[in-house]
C-alpha cells in the first residue's frame, strides 16, 4: 500500500539554543523498555509500538503536548545497550544523542527509560548516559508490573546513588507522568550556579566495570527483582516445544487464512452490496448521462472494487498485531533460525520478513536491526517477495471468482484458503531462494552471530490493537479516495476519448491492444494489461482499474466484477495473474524506501528488473500448466 | 571448565571468559554474559538450536556456534 507507512511525525524547526534552557528532550533506553509507548503518551502521537526489541529504528519528533509543554520537543530514539553502536538503528540513537545527526536538534535533557523488571542490567546503560553530563531524569518503567510481582527498589536511595532524580512510571497505563512535567518545569528555568552532586562513574567503555557499578548500586538500593512471569515460561514450554511449537505455528497460520475467508469474505460481500446499492441510488438521482457514467460506472466502480476488501485487510492486521504485541514474533524468529541458517540468513531477518506480511516498507526499515551489512542488504532485497496486504485485494478477487468453495479439512480449511496459502508460501519460497542465491554469490559473508532477547509475553491491549486497526483502515480508505480515485478518473477519461467511440477504439483500448501481444502468452487480455501498468503505482490499484474498465465496457457493465472476469478470462490466465502479483515489484513506495535505505538507485532498479522477469516467467509457466491440466 | 553450549538444559553455570571477536563480546557482555554472572540453560528451540539462556533475569537465545566460545564453570547440582 503506497503510503501505509507515513508516520505521524511533527516537523521541527531548528531552534536557537539558549544556554541552560531546555528545548529538546531525548528519550533513551535499552531496547523494548517502553520508550515509544511513553513517547505516544507524552506527545499524543502514534508511533508504532510492539513487544519485541528493535521496533523503533529511526528518530521521531513530537511536541510534549501530553503534559502541557508544547514548547518542548521530544525525540524518540531506537533502543541501545551502550554508546558503542553495532547496528544502523543504534547508530541513529547515538548520533542524535551526541548532536551529530544532520538536521536533528541537539538534545539538552535526557529521559532515561529503564525497564524496572530488569533494573540491575538496565542500570548499566545509566553509566554512559550520565557521563554525557546532560540534565537527566531516570524513569523506572513498568513499575506497576514490578510491584505486583513482588519486586522492590528504594527510589530515593537510587536517586542519591545516581545523583539525578528518579521516578516510577507506567507508560502503558500513563501513571507517574507528573514527575516528568515537574522535572522539565524545574529544569527549564535557567540554571544558576548549579551544584553538581559528586557522582562516581565507572571507567567509560568497559562493560565489566559498568556491570560491577550497576550491581553495587542495585544492592545498595535494595533492588529485588520481581519473580519472572511464570506463564511466560509455561507458554514457552508449549510454544517452543519440540512437537507442539511447530505444530501450533502451522495451526495458527492455517487458522488465519481460514478466518480471512470464512469471516472476511461474507463481511466484504455484505459491504459490497451496501456500496453497490448506494451507487445505484445516487445513479438514479443523477439520471442517464455522462455525469452518471463518470461518477458511477467510472469512479465508483473502481473505488468500491478496492474498498470492499477493507474487512479482510483489517482482519489480517489484527492477526499481525496480536503476533507482534504478544511477544510471539521473537519466538517465531527463534523457531525459524534453523530454516534460515542454510540459506545464509540470520534468524533475526525473520522479524522484518514477518512484518512484511502487513507492508514491505516498515519491514525494509526494520532490517536496520541486522548487524551485518551484507545480511541487511540481502534481507532488504528479498523482503518485497513477502505477501503484503496490498496483494490481498487481487488475490481475494481472483480466488473468489475462479476457485470453487470446496472443503478440504472439514470446516477448518477450504480450497479457497488453500490456494491463498499457497500464494503466501510461493512468495516466501521466492524470498528464501533469492536470499540463497545472493548469499552464495556476491553477498557472501561470514554469518553474524544470532543474539536475540526474548521478551516476556504480554496480553495485547484492546486499545493498542484498536488504534492500529483504525490507523491502517484510515490509510486504506485514504488511498482509495486519492490514488485509486485519480487513476480511475484518468482511465475513465482515456476510455471515453474519442467521444462516443467503443471501448476497444478508445485511447485506453489502443494502449491495451499495443501491449497485448507481450502479455497474451500469460493468458491476459488487454484490460489486465492496463491493470498491470496502473498497478506499478501500488498493487491494489489493479482492482480499481479492472472495476472501471469492466464498468465502461457495455458487454460487462451489468455484471459484477467477479462475473465480468469469469466472462473474459480463463482459469489459467486468472492463476497466472495472481502468480504474477506474487513475484512482481508493483509498488513505488517500496522502490523509494529501498533507494533511501541503500542510498542508490542501483539496488531498487536491479530488484525491479529481477522481480518483473521472474513474475513474467512464473506467470507464463502457470498459464501453460493450469491450461494443460484443468 | 566447559563451553556454554555443552551445558545441559536446566543446569546452571557461572561465566568464566569469552573468546569472541571484540565487537560481539562487547554486545554479549552488555546482555549480561559477564565473568562471574550466573547463566542457566532454559530450553532449546524445536530444531535443537539455538538455545535459550536465562542470564540476569532475561532470556537470550544464542546459537551453538556462539555459545561454544563462552567458557563456563558448571555449578554442582543442588548448590543452586
Amino acid at each position: 500500500m503506497s503510503d501505509c507507512c507515513t508516520t505521524a511525525t511533527v516537523d521541527v524547526q531548528p531552534v536557537q539554543r539558549i544556554a541552560g534552557k531546555i528545548q529538546t528532550v531525548a528519550l533513551i533506553g535499552p531496547p523494548n523498555s517502553g520508550k515509544s509507548t511513553l513517547f505516544n503518551r507524552l506527545t499524543g502521537l502514534r508511533q508504532k509500538v510492539a513487544n519485541y526489541p528493535g521496533v523503533t529504528v529511526e528518530q521521531h519528533y513530537g511536541k510534549l503536548s501530553g503534559i502541557d509543554r508544547s514548547d518542548l520537543t521530544l525525540i524518540d530514539l531506537p533502543g541501545i545497550y551502550s554508546l558503542n553502536a553495532r547496528t544502523e538503528d543504534a547508530r541513529v540513537a547515538v548520533d542524535v544523542l551526541h548532536g551529530r545527526m544532520p538536521g536533528a536538534p541537539v538534545p539538552d535533557a535526557v529521559l532515561l527509560v529503564l525497564d524496572s523488571l530488569h533494573l540491575q542490567r538496565q542500570l548499566m546503560l545509566a553509566a554512559p548516559i550520565l557521563s554525557l553530563g546532560l540534565p537527566t531524569l531516570v524513569l523506572l518503567n513498568m513499575s506497576d508490573l514490578m510491584e505486583s510481582r513482588g519486586g522492590e527498589v528504594d527510589t530515593l536511595a537510587l536517586a542519591q546513588e545516581l545523583g539525578v532524580p528518579v521516578a516510577r512510571i507506567s507508560a502503558a497505563r500513563g501513571t507517574g507522568l507528573d514527575a516528568i512535567k515537574h522535572f522539565l518545569d524545574k529544569k527549564s528555568e535557567p540554571v544558576t550556579a548549579a551544584v553538581k552532586p559528586r557522582l562516581e562513574l565507572p571507567v567509560v567503555g568497559n562493560p565489566r566495570s559498568y556491570r560491577q557499578w550497576a550491581t553495587g548500586i542495585s544492592s545498595r538500593t535494595k533492588y529485588k527483582a520481581p519473580i519472572s512471569s511464570v506463564w511466560t515460561r509455561k507458554l514457552d514450554s508449549i510454544l517452543l516445544g519440540r512437537v507442539t511449537g511447530p505444530l501450533l505455528f502451522l495451526i495458527v497460520v492455517f487458522g488465519v487464512f481460514q478466518v480471512v475467508f470464512s469471516v472476511g469474505l461474507p463481511l466484504s460481500n455484505a459491504f459490497q452490496t451496501v456500496l453497490n446499492t448506494a451507487g445505484a441510488k445516487v445513479g438514479l438521482l443523477l439520471g442517464h448521462g455522462w455525469v452518471e457514467s463518470l461518477l458511477i460506472e467510472g469512479i465508483w466502480k473502481g473505488v468500491s472494487a478496492v474498498l470492499v476488501f477493507l474487512p479482510q485487510i483489517l482482519l489480517l492486521f489484527l492477526f499481525v498485531g496480536i503476533l507482534e504485541d504478544s511477544g510471539y514474533l521473537a519466538r517465531a524468529a527463534l523457531i525459524a533460525d534453523r530454516v534460515m541458517r542454510p540459506i545464509g540468513l540470520n534468524g533475526k531477518a525473520f522479524i522484518p520478513l514477518l512484518s512484511a506480511y502487513a507492508c514491505a516498507v516498515p519491514a525494509i526499515m526494520a532490517a536496520r536491526t541486522i548487524e551485518n551489512k551484507r545480511d541487511r542488504l540481502a534481507t532488504i532485497l528479498v523482503t518485497p517477495f513477502m505477501t503484503c496486504s496490498a496483494r490481498l485485494p487481487i488475490y481475494m478477487l481472483m480466488i473468489a471468482a475462479f476457485i470453487p468453495n470446496k472443503k478440504l479439512l472439514g470446516d477448518f480449511f477450504g480450497l479457497q484458503a488453500a490456494v491463498m496459502l499457497s500464494l503466501y508460501v510461493l512468495g516466501f519460497l521466492a524470498a528464501l531462494g533469492t536470499a540463497r542465491i545472493l548469499k552464495s554469490s556476491f553477498l557472501k559473508a561470514s554469518s553474524a552471530p544470532f543474539i536475540l532477547e526474548l521478551p516476556q509475553y504480554r496480553v495485547p491491549t484492546v486499545r493498542s490493537l484498536g488504534l492500529r486497526l483504525f490507523d491502517r483502515g484510515k490509510v486504506f480508505v485514504q488511498q482509495a479516495g486519492t490514488v485509486i480515485l485519480c487513476v480511475t478518473l484518468v482511465l475513465w477519461i482515456l476510455s471515453h476519448i474519442p467521444f462516443s467511440a467503443q471501448l476497444p477504439q478508445s485511447i485506453i483500448g489502443h494502449i491495451g491492444q499495443w501491449i497485448e501481444p507481450i502479455i497474451k502468452p500469460l493468458g491476459f487480455n488487454w484490460k489486465i494489461g492496463i491493470g498491470l501498468l496502473s498497478s506499478v503505482v501500488a498493487r491494489e490499484v489493479i482492482v480499481g482499474t479492472l472495476g472501471t474498465l469492466y464498468g465502461a465496457d457495455p458487454a460487462t457493465q451489468s455484471l459484477n466484477l467477479q462475473a465480468a472476469l469469469r466472462h473474459d478470462l480463463t482459469l489459467g490466465g486468472a492463476m497466472a495473474l495472481v502468480v504474477f502479483f506474487a513475484f512482481a515489484m508493483q509498488c513505488t513506495s517500496t522502490l523509494a524506501i529501498v533507494r533511501r535505505e541503500m542510498n542508490s538507485w542501483k539496488w531498487p532498479a536491479l530488484q525491479f528488473t529481477y522481480m518483473t522477469v521472474l513474475a513474467y516467467v512464473a506467470a507464463l509457466a502457470t498459464n501453460i500448466l493450469v491450461s494443460h491440466f484443468f | 571448565m566447559t563451553a556454554l553450549s555443552e551445558l545441559k538444559i536446566g543446569r546452571s553455570a557461572t561465566v568464566e571468559s569469552l573468546h569472541l571477536p571484540d565487537e560481539i563480546q562487547h554486545h554479549l557482555m552488555h546482555m549480561g554474559f559477564i565473568p562471574e554472572a550466573l547463566v542457566r540453560a532454559v530450553r532449546r528451540a524445536p530444531a535443537g538450536d539455538p538455545t535459550v539462556y536465562a542470564v540476569d533475569g532475561m532470556e537470550v537465545a544464542l546459537r551453538r556456534e556462539t555459545a561454544q566460545w563462552i567458557s563456563v564453570r558448571e555449578l554442582e547440582e543442588g548448590s543452586r
